[in-house]
């Protein structure tokens, strides 16, 4: 059996190679195979894999890309990711991949659709809208005929018609990968000892990275290995860390929060790996399955209107509940609007619950992780001492 | 030498047309309760206000009420109380405005206060904050909701898919809500003629803004500008009072235009145009004179802006259809500025720049406002390098007071002019050989 260190260490090297070096490979292994790229928070991976194309997470540089071009493009005042991500476009880290797809999660990457467009004018890029109206009579029909639009461009792209059949399969992969994404966040929230997030995050990194089939092999080695682990167990207290849905946290980020004392037993770091909840059925119409799977089992974000003013925030409070968290870390990438607006009503919520929160911005190449590990510490500390629970 | 000269401001009638209507809706507003009207707030980008007409209501729009907080000076106060109740620095200063405005009595500019919506009717077009805006104030007051999705224009159109989900939209969830709050049953043929009137405003509008293509230019298409789309912005937009405003200031600036005057300003009249610009932004507003007195001192006018089409870019042709009533108000929706993706933003640019015979492009980067912001870097890129003309950058904010700062933007504006004078005398030796 592989030991989670092997495991680990491939996923760190994956999570390092800013150029991409298995994706690459993947493509040049077979003439015509094409690659399409996606930033967070969903788009759905299914469609793309059923025209032969590798779907490929694109989540920023990271702390490790010394970002020289992509500042020249944006203010002082807006988010790194879309600054890095234009780094790794025109210092052609990008160069092999023949789609983008820009999700409808905010103003900003909504714009940098259209500078994809302009930049890089061979690459077929496409701004996803999903529908805010989630009856399937308006939201549904809409996202079904989005859903076939993006059918047709990855037809155009891959020169081959993508049957419901090939759909069909590939949603079934897909659905096992969310179920062992799911089965391992559960397991870290059960035992999060034997599962560090840092070493979690990279697990799921990979699947930005992997084809799907080796991804779900890599989670199934996972589970396995990581249960056989003895690793000592602390007395730390269990969060949630939320806000962190697009631009990412640096590794050392999360691997302080659980060095100051605290276990992150939930996350929305990829939304993408559990964004539908169940299952997708693979029978009927399979553009409709998706279609319907968002619309009424997906997960949640403030990229999502939640049209139910009661039900507003209560996923956190679920989350809270479902992991046997203590409390909530709201960690957001400065100047991003989503998490940074919803964090109020977020905050509120937890409040009416007493769900003790604390929160903090960060960027993707933050370094000082001093004041966060004194910030998650205090936490810690005041939830060991002082929380009912 | 100075490019103004001092007149007695005199206040024409489109002027005290204006006033008197929004002194009129903020009447309406204060007095909604004892008078048994129903408020809706909304949105200025993609609002319905001809549809929200059809029901009798009055017409609250947050955007207008920070502006106006901006304007007054008290928007930076309202920032400060929003951000003590844990609202990021790093959002937008609309919303803080507002939420700030409501902590602290809700009061209109008329020093009355508003009153609660019995509605909050939401059009999310052009602008992500706008939903989450729209949730706050829906955990504030606990009202009714109705929510109108309007795509994106991702590809640099409206396709047929988004055209019917908002027209559904409409039919099955926003004008069944409206009808619900109010009591009033919807009647289309009111809604023709409403539109019916939007489009004669709609005409005189665009004549307006197009004077500017004249020499000298009658008309500063940004900060008098955003006096112009005043009315068919807001609450007026398919009233016969926004159309006899149109009509009233087109009349003014053909007699502006006869007499080959400049535009108005708080100063009086720019009598030599200097400089023509195309500005990409939407204005500060918590100096608004002084800015505008940056350009005006110069003899800088804008000839076109961006800024006075996010409410609708009706120059490039639309018009509210009264005999396509839904369709039309999706149309209207999905095509606002904000809402068309960045090469169709950069096209209308590139064309202003052309059409209006400008000397360049001027952004102001709001750091409020990402849906305009994020991007204008390569805005400015693309435009210098397909017209050739100079371009600049300078950095302010809608309502936050702290980020206006006057010497730099001065600096800049003054820098900038002057590269407009050394590429003007680079070129004449180059237009003279040939």
């Amino acid at each position: 059996m592989t030991d989670v260190g092997d495991i680990v260490s491939r996923c760190q090297s994956l999570f390092d190679d800013l150029h991409f070096t298995y994706a690459r490979e993947w493509k040049a292994a077979v003439p015509g195979r094409t690659v399409v790229g996606y930033m967070p928070f969903y788009v759905p991976r299914e469609l793309i894999h059923a025209a032969g194309a590798l779907p490929l997470g694109v989540l920023g540089g990271g702390d490790q890309l010394e970002v020289i071009h992509g500042d020249a493009y944006y203010q002082s005042y807006i988010c790194r990711i879309p600054r890095s991500t234009v780094e790794l476009g025109v210092t052609g880290r990008l160069d092999f991949v023949d789609g983008m797809l820009f999700p409808s999660i905010c103003d900003v990457i909504r714009n940098l659709s259209g500078m994809w467009k302009i930049m890089f004018p061979k690459v077929r890029s496409r701004y996803f809208d999903v529908p805010q109206n989630y009856r399937n009579d308006i939201g549904g029909e809409f996202y079904i005929n989005e859903l076939k639009e993006l059918r047709q461009m990855l037809t155009e792209m891959s020169g081959r018609e993508i049957s419901d059949a090939a759909i069909r399969a590939s949603i079934a992969l897909y659905s096992e990968n969310r179920r062992l994404v799911r089965e391992v966040y559960a397991f870290r929230a059960r035992e999060p000892w034997k599962a560090p997030s840092a070493e979690l995050y990279l697990l799921m990194r990979a699947g930005m990275i992997l084809a799907v089939e080796e991804h779900n092999r890599l989670l199934v080695e996972y589970l396995a290995a990581a249960a056989a682990e003895d690793r000592p167990r602390r007395d730390n207290s269990r969060v949630v860390v939320t806000g962190a849905f697009c631009e990412q946290p640096p590794l050392n980020l999360i691997k302080s929060i659980e060095l100051a004392g605290c276990y992150i037993v939930d996350d929305d770091f990829m939304l993408v790996n559990r964004w539908e909840r169940s299952d997708v059925p693979v029978e009927g119409d399979p553009i409709q399955s998706l279609a319907l799977a968002y619309l009424h089992d997906s997960g949640n974000t403030s990229a999502k209107y939640e049209p139910d003013q009661k039900k507003k925030g209560l996923y956190l409070v679920e989350a809270v509940q479902r992991t046997g968290a203590e409390g909530v870390i709201f960690a957001a990438p400065s100047f991003c609007d989503p998490a940074l607006l919803e964090r109020p009503m977020l905050q509120s919520v937890l409040a009416a619950h007493g769900i003790p929160y604390i929160a903090f911005k960060y960027a993707e190449n933050s370094g000082q992780m001093q004041p966060i590990r004194e910030q998650a510490g205090t936490f810690a500390d005041s939830i060991k001492l002082w929380s009912d629970q | 030498m100075s490019a103004m000269r001092v007149t007695e401001v005199v206040k024409e009638l489109s002027m005290l047309k204006q006033k008197e209507m929004i002194a009129g809706n903020y009447e309406r507003l204060a007095t909604a309760r004892e008078s048994g009207r129903k408020v809706v707030s909304t949105f200025v980008p993609g609002n319905l206000n001809e549809l929200i007409m059809c029901f009798d209501m009055a017409n609250n729009l947050p955007e207008i009420n920070a502006i106006q907080s901006g304007m007054r000076k008290k928007s930076g106060g309202y920032i400060m109380e929003a951000e003590k109740r844990g609202h990021s620095e790093d959002v937008c200063t609309y919303v803080k405005t507002d939420l700030g405005m409501i902590a602290k009595g809700n009061l209109g500019p008329d020093g009355r206060p508003l009153p609660d919506p019995d509605l909050l009717l939401l059009s999310y077009t052009g602008c992500f904050t706008f939903m989450k805006w729209f949730e706050l104030l829906r955990q504030q007051y606990k009202c009714e909701t109705a929510m109108l999705h309007v795509p994106y224009e991702g590809d640099g159109h409206a396709s047929k898919n988004m055209r019917d989900y908002v027209v559904k939209q409409l039919k099955q969830e926003v004008i069944p809500k409206l009808e619900q709050v109010s009591g009033v049953k919807f009647d289309i043929d009111r809604l023709r003629q409403y539109l019916k009137e939007s489009a004669k405003a709609e005409q005189d509008f665009v004549w307006v803004l197009e004077s500017a293509k004249s020499k000298p230019s009658p008309i500063d298409a940004y900060f008098g500008g955003v006096y112009y789309i005043g009315p068919i912005f807001t609450a007026f937009r398919g009233t016969a009072d926004a159309t006899e405003y149109y009509r009233l200031l087109r009349q003014e600036i053909e007699q502006r235009l006869a007499e080959k005057m400049g535009p108005v300003t708080p100063d009086g009249e720019v009598h030599q145009e200097r400089y023509r610009l195309v500005v990409e932004g939407p204005p500060n507003w918590t100096s608004f004179r002084d800015f505008w007195k940056m350009f005006y001192d110069e003899g800088a006018v804008v000839v076109a802006s961006t800024y006075t089409k996010v409410g609708g870019v009706y120059d490039l042709g639309f018009r509210h259809d009264p005999d396509h009533p839904l369709e039309s108000l999706a149309e209207y929706c999905l095509g606002c500025y904000t809402n068309r993706n960045l090469p169709s933003r950069i096209d209308l640019i590139e064309k202003y720049v052309r059409d209006y015979d400008a000397d360049g492009l001027l952004i102001n980067s709001i750091k409020s406002c990402n849906s305009f912001s994020a991007g204008q870097l390569l805005v400015l890129r693309e435009i210098e390098r397909r017209t050739g003309k100079p371009a600049a950058f300078i950095e302010t904010d809608l309502v936050d007071p702290r980020y206006f700062s006057p010497a730099n933007i001065k600096n800049r504006i003054e820098s900038y002019l002057q590269m407009i004078d050394q590429k003007r005398q680079t070129a004449a030796p180059v237009a003279m050989a040939s």
